[in-house]
């Protein structure tokens, strides 16, 4: 199963501990990992399942390409990072 | 006791008065997170308080213990839909409580121009398609952000049916059945940037906040981008204050309770400038329905002041007699006695996007 870590500024606001799902898109392991947090959900993604603006996710490494729809591919042991631009003052 | 509750760019602060005066009630709830919608709701002593986190998105919270703790709550959420550009919720910026006869029936407008209804206490949230649908809504867009919102929420006490909103630009929209369907209002406003045979269409109308008097609700205060406006039919058609000095722009009017003729607003030097006119801070007080104007100054800074007063940030408690006004420079200041002084409650505040007094 793929594995999601999540920024520490989120979890400043909400717990979001590390999470293993299964799932062939980015878009399905977040479904399969968030099933029934609906409001950590709501802090990565907005009401129409997109990534939030001033979100990013890692893939293995590299950002992922589908911000719409989240349907980059995930392999079984793939590493997810969910962070978020700095800005501020 | 009084309480004033301050929503900031970095978080909920509170103030008490009590015997010795105003005074913090200590470290605000949500440090250095944005709020930008406030309600202390009358009916049941519910907090709510809307975050506009940058990164995170809009959250929300309610507090049934006087901001003891917090509960996070779903946000409204805009319908589901595959559309690349299909509408998601940037901020909440205003709540207003439903009626006396409605316990858990909560009222908030958003951007992008949506108007939300909750039946459970905020628990969950249904976006008002009637308005959402309204024909003329297409000549709506966004005054200093990228879509229009919904700021202002008027529930008629003599009918919480009866509600009229105002919308930045998209003018004043009027519900007699709850909801089910809107007429636009707004007869009367003038906004003088528009091409000049748009100048008086309902539907661009830069309403900055609307407010109702509230044992008189057919009467209701407008500032406007373009002015002062008085309606005495609860929001179809409107009269516009002339002559109003220092300046007849600004984004707050906090209307009496009891008296329809009098009622309080911030002005600032329009339009690009927004700053005190001259850098002196004023308040301006109309006693007689918008006519004339005094300006009340006494214990406000007089010079080389940049405090812009947001539309939400100028208050009037149940009374009549305490009014609060907080600044985007950080300034909070108090009058106890209907505007002709005021106390400074904090000039290091951050920027300040609503006030308000617990009921």
């Amino acid at each position: 199963m793929a594995r999601v870590r999540f920024t520490s500024h989120l979890v400043r606001h909400r717990p979001a501990p590390m999470i293993e799902a299964a799932g062939a898109t980015v878009a399905e392991v977040l479904a399969a990992g968030l099933a029934g947090d609906d409001l950590l959900r709501s802090y990565v993604l907005d009401e129409q399942g997109r990534l939030r603006k001033h979100v990013a996710i890692y893939l293995d490494g590299t950002v992922i390409a589908d911000r719409l729809r989240l349907s980059d591919p995930v392999a079984p042991q793939s590493e997810i990072y969910v962070l978020q631009a700095l800005s501020g003052g | 006791m009084a309480t004033l509750w301050v929503g900031s760019r970095k978080g909920l602060f509170r103030f008490e008065r009590d015997a010795a005066g105003w005074q913090s009630a200590g470290p605000p709830a949500f440090l250095a997170e944005p709020v930008s919608a406030f309600l202390d709701d009358a009916r049941d002593g519910a907090l709510y308080v809307s975050l506009y986190h940058g990164h995170f998105g809009c959250k929300l919270h309610r507090s049934d213990d006087r901001g003891l703790t917090w509960v996070e709550l779903p946000s409204p959420a805009y319908p589901r839909s595959d559309a690349p550009d299909a509408p998601a919720l940037e901020f909440i910026w205003c709540f207003a409580p439903g009626g006396a006869d409605e316990p858990g029936v909560l009222w908030a407008g958003t951007l992008p121009g949506g108007l939300f209804k909750s039946t459970d206490r905020g628990q969950t949230w249904v976006l008002n398609a009637a308005l959402w649908n309204v024909p003329g809504r297409e000549a709506w867009f966004g005054a200093g952000y990228d879509h229009p919102g919904v700021h202002s929420i008027c529930v008629d006490p003599r009918d919480s049916r009866h509600i009229v909103i105002a919308v930045s630009i998209g003018g004043v929209w009027i519900t007699r059945d709850g909801g089910d369907s809107w007429v636009i209002g707004g007869y009367g406003l003038r906004n003088e940037y528009m091409p000049p045979d748009q100048a008086q269409t309902p539907e661009v109308q830069d309403v900055h906040l609307m407010a109702a008097c509230v044992s008189d609700p057919d009467r209701m205060w407008a500032q406007h981008h373009n002015g002062i406006f008085v309606s005495d039919d609860g929001g179809m058609n409107w009269r516009e204050s002339l002559g109003v000095k220092p300046s007849n722009f600004g984004f707050a009017v906090a209307p009496h309770p009891t008296d329809r003729d009098r009622a309080w607003f911030a002005p600032a030097q329009k339009d690009e400038f927004r700053v005190p006119v001259g850098g002196r801070l004023v308040v301006t007080e109309t006693r007689d329905g918008g006519v004339t104007f005094a300006s009340l100054s006494n214990g406000l800074p007089q010079g080389d002041a940049c405090d812009l007063i947001y539309r939400h940030a100028l208050v009037i408690d149940h009374t009549g007699q305490r009014l609060a006004m907080g600044s985007t420079t950080g300034g909070l200041w108090v009058s106890e006695d209907q505007g002709a002084h005021w106390q400074l409650l904090s000039a290091h505040l951050p920027p300040i996007a609503c006030l308000t007094f617990a009921p």
